[in-house]
Order: structure tokens, then C-alpha cells, then sequence
């Protein structure tokens, strides 16, 4: 039967969390199919990677080393991807919604001649009947992703021209271990017989990576702002009220486009999706760019001067009033009650 | 240095930041008719950055591209009012229904239909599907390397651009030799204004299908100017392989679509008084969601 893939990210012999993420959503859609699941890692110094990647239950690891391949670059990648795939032929390849999955997949896709679907959010094992051909096609990817601003979500097919390919954002997806015994036959790919000395043209000159100390997918609360909040000083209240409670800030599209918060914050489609145990929406109207990327969070407080905010119909406490009377007074209560 | 050519790929795009509770018809799909339709915005800083070389190295020419129904011609005339040199539609009813796979492989015929090119450039995304693969997948196509994420070009020598990413967790700058293939990110600067010398002149550009017989006046134009006729391409003008175009091009097809509603909760509702935030906090606390 054939495999499901996944691309997996790694820098600094570290697996991006987008990929462990793929890993644990990928055994499940090769469960459902009863297929083996396979994995593929480009890097440098690689020896045993396979430390990161075996728990989620792979099968097959193909590990291609080099010190060129790192960081990531297009063509030598693209490449040897392509090369893999078209060797083992699987029936669905998985890569995050990453600037590297993003510039990868679509390369991968032109040259398999293939379908892929971006961005997606949800994905599912299932059938479809084509009219045309009057044939059932059996256990196809549903490959669900939001359309036209979030609005709707679209389930997107492709039952003919295989591997059947898809981005994934990144935090929406669980990461789950299947078995921390779980052992993979490792694959070594013979970079030198694939790469050309042309896929080397495009040369990196210089490189900054900001890890960010912000870690909105992890954290338990959220308070998030948005363009109600109206300044970046009022922000810092916000702030005050998340530190008080072990919580990160975070704000909607309108705020980080008025300024008043940094972009890494940023919550929704098109930021972080997060799924905290409690999400307090300050001065948030809910556009469902935004309500897309928190709609998950366990309750969900939202304060807001509108009774007619979208928003209030997610919440579980719904507070009328101004920001700048009911946060202090949260803090205020906060600091009396608390244990 | 030489004078470069540059292509920039652009596309007409419903205002999808702008959507309204009329733009779903109550069966859940789309109605385009609801939707301004826009510029996709990442598109105007592509043109941008090509303009902006365009002032950097003399005689250097701007063409841009779009497929599209006939309507998207305005976003070419939006272009020549801004600075580019020239437009092409690429327009045919077999091309609709196109995923980016098909659409990619329109416009690389389109491309290589030109006499020759610098660099190919496109918005990194648009707005109403926001894939960003018809730019990889067009350079795919075409053999060149493609540099994605580009918020800026630091430099440029007849074989060679320089050009800085934005990434998703910092920057990068890379060179990369010509041709190449270039996507466009919102953090790169802001499209220049329309220049009203050039809407004087080329306000009475036309693709041919956009005019209407009884247009005496823009015909007769057009035949003293030929510069204002926007050339005007379908399939067998870029030799295109029927089943390689459209919806029969296209391997991803749309199952069903859903609208999204958010479901009804039974809220608690409460004002900003003391007793009632003090109540809440205390909840909170008691069921350990703070403290």
C-alpha cells in the first residue's frame, strides 16, 4: 500500500514543531488507510535525527546529509525531494504551511505534475463519486482549508493525478507521540548522485533567525487586544492583566496593523492559531480571519462595548463595558482573590 | 548595466478583506457579484519593485501579465497608469476554472511566447486563495530559480540580483543569477500613485473584446495609437495544450464548500460593575482556569 510522506523540517539537528505536528497527523490519516507512514529529512550533521522523528510512528526515514543542504535552499531540495518521491511513489505528501513548506511544495507539485492544496487546516481520509467517469474513488485526502478571507471552508479533492499534496499551518494540527519505542528503518539518500552543481546558484549571504521568545501556541491564557484597545499604552494593561494571570498577549490583525502590537503576536488566520484553556478577547469584534485562529481556546471571555460583536456569540462571559474600567478591575479582584 | 525585462505577474482578486454577511448566498457559496473586486495588494508591491528598477537602470521595460476574465482588464491599465511599459491579457473561457498548477502552466506558455526575460516577478500571494504557488510553480516550469518572500532588491548587475527575504522567523539575503523568478512581500514598499499624464495617456487602452462596434471613436484611437491596444491572448495564440488548461488542467477540485457560522453559546452576560467582575474572577479561580 502506498505511504503517506512527510517533509520535515530541521535546523540545527532540531525537528521543526510544524513537522512533529505533521508526523502525529500524518499517523493517523496512514492508520486510517492502513499504510505506512515515511518521512523525509535534508540537513547537515543528521546523525540520529531519527531520535525525533521514530516516536510518532514512521516507518521509513530517508535521510539525506549534507553540508550544503543546510540552511534550507530551493533547488537542491526541491530535487532530491523530487527524486524521492518519484522513487517511492507515495499517495499523500505533507509539508507545513511554512516559508520553507510554501516554497518547496509548489516547486514539488510543477515538477510531479501534481495536485496540492495550501494552507490547509483539516485533513481527512474519505471517498468521492466523479459523475463524469461514474466511478467511486475510495479513500481520498480531504484536504479542508478556509477560502475567501475565512469565510467558508473549502474541502479540496484530487482523485487523478497523484501524490494528492498539502501545506498545513502550523499550530493547528496536535502533536501527539505514538510510541516512544517506535523503531524506523532509516534510508540514506545519496545526495551526490541526485544534486547537480546547478541547484547551487542561488547563494545565501547572509541570515537572521529570531527565535522567538513569544509562545503564543503554548500558552495557557491568552489576553488579546484588538483595535478597540486604541493605543499601544493601553496594551501594556492588557499586559499587565497576562503577567499577572501566567498568560501571553497577543491581537488581532486590526491591532498589529494599527501598530499597537508586534506582528509575532498576532492571532488568526493569517498569525498564530491557538487553543488556550482560556482566551480573553479585549476590544475584539471577532472577523472571522480572527475567530479562526482562537475559536478552539477552552472558554472565552470577551469585553467589549458592542452587544453586537460578532465575537460574543463564542464567548462563555460576555462583559459590556470600556476596557479601561473592567481590566483594572480585573486585576484588581485578581490580586484579592487569588490564593 | 544593461537594460533588464521584466515581467510582472498580476491578477484581479474579489475584495475578500472586505467580506460581508450578503457576499455568502444562503446555500453557502460564494457570491462574487457581492465582491468589489481589487488589485490583489501583494501584486501592487511586486510592480513596485520592477518600477523601481525600471528607474534604477535606463531602458529598462516593464510588461505585465494577467489571466483573467475580460474585466481584469482594468488592473493592466491600472498598471500603465502607474508606469508600466506594457500589458497582456491572457483570456479565453478554457482557461477558467484553473487551479494554480493549470494556471502556471498558462502563464509559462504566455512567458515563453515573449522575445526574451530578466526576471519574472508576482505578488508572494493573493488574496482570495492566498496559496502563493502559481510563482514557484511558474518557475518550475520556466528551469529558473525562484526567490520567494522578496521585501527588497539590495542589488542588481547584468547576471546577478541580490534581493532580501522575509522569512517566517527573520530575514535572508540571497543572490541569485538571471533570469529568476521573483515573489513579492507585503512588508516591501507600497506601489506608486497613478501619474495623471499617464491616465491622459492611456485611458483609452483596450483589449480588442472591450470594445464594442458601435466604439467609433476608440477604434479609430487605436488604429493612429497602437500602443493602447492591449494585446490580447487565448489559447491557441500561446499554443496551449488543451488538457494541460481550465478545469481539465486542474488535478484539485473543490468537494463541497462550507460557510462558516459561529454557533450560538449560552454566555453569561455581565456588566462592568464591581460585584459582577469580582464574580467572575472568582469563578475562574474556583474552577482553576487562573490562580
Amino acid at each position: 500500500m502506498k505511504s503517506v510522506f512527510v517533509y520535515c523540517e530541521v535546523e540545527n539537528q532540531k525537528i521543526a514543531e510544524i513537522s512533529q505536528e505533521l508526523l502525529s497527523t500524518g499517523k493517523k490519516l496512514a492508520t486510517k488507510l492502513g499504510c505506512p507512514l515515511e518521512a523525509m529529512v535534508f540537513g547537515s550533521q543528521l546523525a540520529g535525527i531519527q531520535g525525533q522523528i521514530s516516536l510518532y510512528g514512521v516507518d521509513r526515514i530517508f535521510v539525506a546529509d549534507d553540508i550544503r543542504l543546510e540552511p534550507y535552499r530551493t533547488l537542491p531540495h526541491s530535487s532530491i525531494a523530487t527524486h524521492v518521491l518519484k522513487q517511492e511513489e507515495p499517495q499523500i505528501v505533507l509539508f507545513g504551511a511554512t516559508s520553507v513548506g510554501r516554497d518547496l511544495a509548489p516547486r514539488l507539485a510543477s515538477a510531479l505534475n501534481c495536485g496540492l492544496t495550501a494552507d490547509t487546516t483539516i485533513l481527512d481520509i474519505g471517498d468521492h463519486f466523479v459523475k463524469k467517469e461514474k466511478k467511486e474513488y475510495k479513500d481520498l485526502l480531504y484536504a479542508i482549508r478556509p477560502a475567501f478571507g475565512g469565510s467558508i471552508m473549502a474541502n479540496i479533492i484530487n482523485w487523478d493525478q497523484h501524490p494528492q499534496m498539502a501545506t498545513v499551518r502550523e499550530g493547528v494540527m496536535k502533536k501527539e507521540v505514538f510510541d516512544e519505542n517506535y523503531t524506523s528503518e532509516i534510508v540514506e539518500v545519496d545526495v551526490n548522485s541526485i544534486v547537480k552543481d546547478e541547484d547551487f546558484v542561488v547563494k545565501i549571504i547572509e541570515r537572521h533567525i529570531v527565535e522567538s521568545d513569544v509562545n503564543l501556541k503554548e500558552a495557557p491564557i491568552i489576553v488579546a487586544g484588538g483595535y478597540g484597545v486604541g493605543s499601544r499604552e493601553n496594551f501594556e494593561r492588557l499586559e499587565e492583566l497576562a503577567n499577572l494571570i501566567g498568560g501571553e498577549v497577543g491581537g488581532s490583525r486590526a491591532a498589529v496593523d494599527a501598530g499597537f502590537i508586534d506582528h509575532n503576536r498576532q492571532i488568526g488566520q493569517t498569525g498564530t492559531t491557538v487553543r488556550p484553556k482560556l482566551y480573553i478577547a479585549a476590544g475584539i469584534s471577532g472577523a472571522i480571519q480572527h475567530t479562526a485562529g482562537m475559536q478552539d481556546a477552552s472558554m472565552i471571555i470577551s469585553i467589549n462595548n458592542d452587544p453586537e460583536a460578532p465575537i460574543n456569540s463564542l464567548a462563555d462571559y460576555v462583559i459590556h463595558g470600556d476596557l479601561g474600567v473592567v481590566i483594572p478591575k480585573m486585576i484588581k479582584f485578581y490580586k484579592a482573590n487569588a490564593k | 548595466m544593461r537594460p533588464l525585462k521584466i515581467v510582472v505577474l498580476i491578477k484581479q482578486v474579489p475584495d475578500t478583506r472586505n467580506v460581508g454577511p450578503d457576499a455568502m448566498k444562503p446555500d453557502g457559496t460564494v457570491n462574487r457579484g457581492k465582491l468589489d473586486t481589487v488589485f490583489n495588494p501583494d501584486d501592487l508591491h511586486a510592480l513596485e519593485l520592477a518600477l523601481n528598477l525600471k528607474d534604477r537602470i535606463p531602458g529598462t521595460e516593464v510588461t505585465v501579465m494577467t489571466m483573467g476574465p475580460r474585466r481584469a482588464a482594468d488592473i493592466i491599465r491600472d498598471s500603465l497608469y502607474r508606469g508600466a511599459d506594457h500589458g497582456i491579457m491572457i483570456s479565453d473561457k478554457r482557461f477558467g476554472g484553473a487551479d494554480t498548477l493549470a494556471t502556471s502552466y498558462t502563464l509559462v506558455r504566455a512567458i515563453q511566447k515573449l522575445p526574451s526575460y530578466d526576471i519574472i516577478m508576482g505578488g508572494r500571494q493573493a488574496i482570495d486563495g492566498d496559496t502563493a504557488q502559481v510563482g514557484p510553480q511558474c518557475a518550475e516550469k520556466l528551469g529558473v530559480p525562484q526567490v520567494t518572500y522578496v521585501e527588497g532588491i539590495i542589488s542588481i548587475t547584468d547576471d546577478e540580483v541580490v534581493a532580501k527575504r522575509r522569512l517566517s522567523k527573520g530575514v535572508e539575503t540571497v543572490s541569485s543569477p538571471l533570469p529568476c523568478l521573483i515573489t513579492v512581500h507585503g512588508a516591501s514598499p507600497a506601489c506608486r500613485s497613478k501619474v495623471a499624464k499617464r491616465i491622459m495617456q492611456y485611458k483609452y487602452a483596450r483589449t480588442n473584446s472591450e470594445i464594442r462596434p458601435n466604439d467609433g471613436f476608440i477604434k479609430e484611437l487605436h488604429s493612429k495609437r497602437p500602443y493602447l491596444t492591449i494585446p490580447e491572448w487565448g489559447v491557441e495564440d500561446i499554443d496551449a495544450d488543451e488538457t494541460k488548461i481550465g478545469l481539465s488542467g486542474s488535478p484539485t477540485k473543490v468537494k463541497s464548500v462550507e460557510s462558516i457560522v459561529l454557533t450560538a453559546n449560552e454566555a453569561k452576560v455581565l456588566s462592568d460593575s464591581d460585584l459582577d467582575i469580582e464574580t467572575m474572577i472568582k469563578e475562574l479561580i474556583d474552577h482553576h482556569i487562573i490562580g
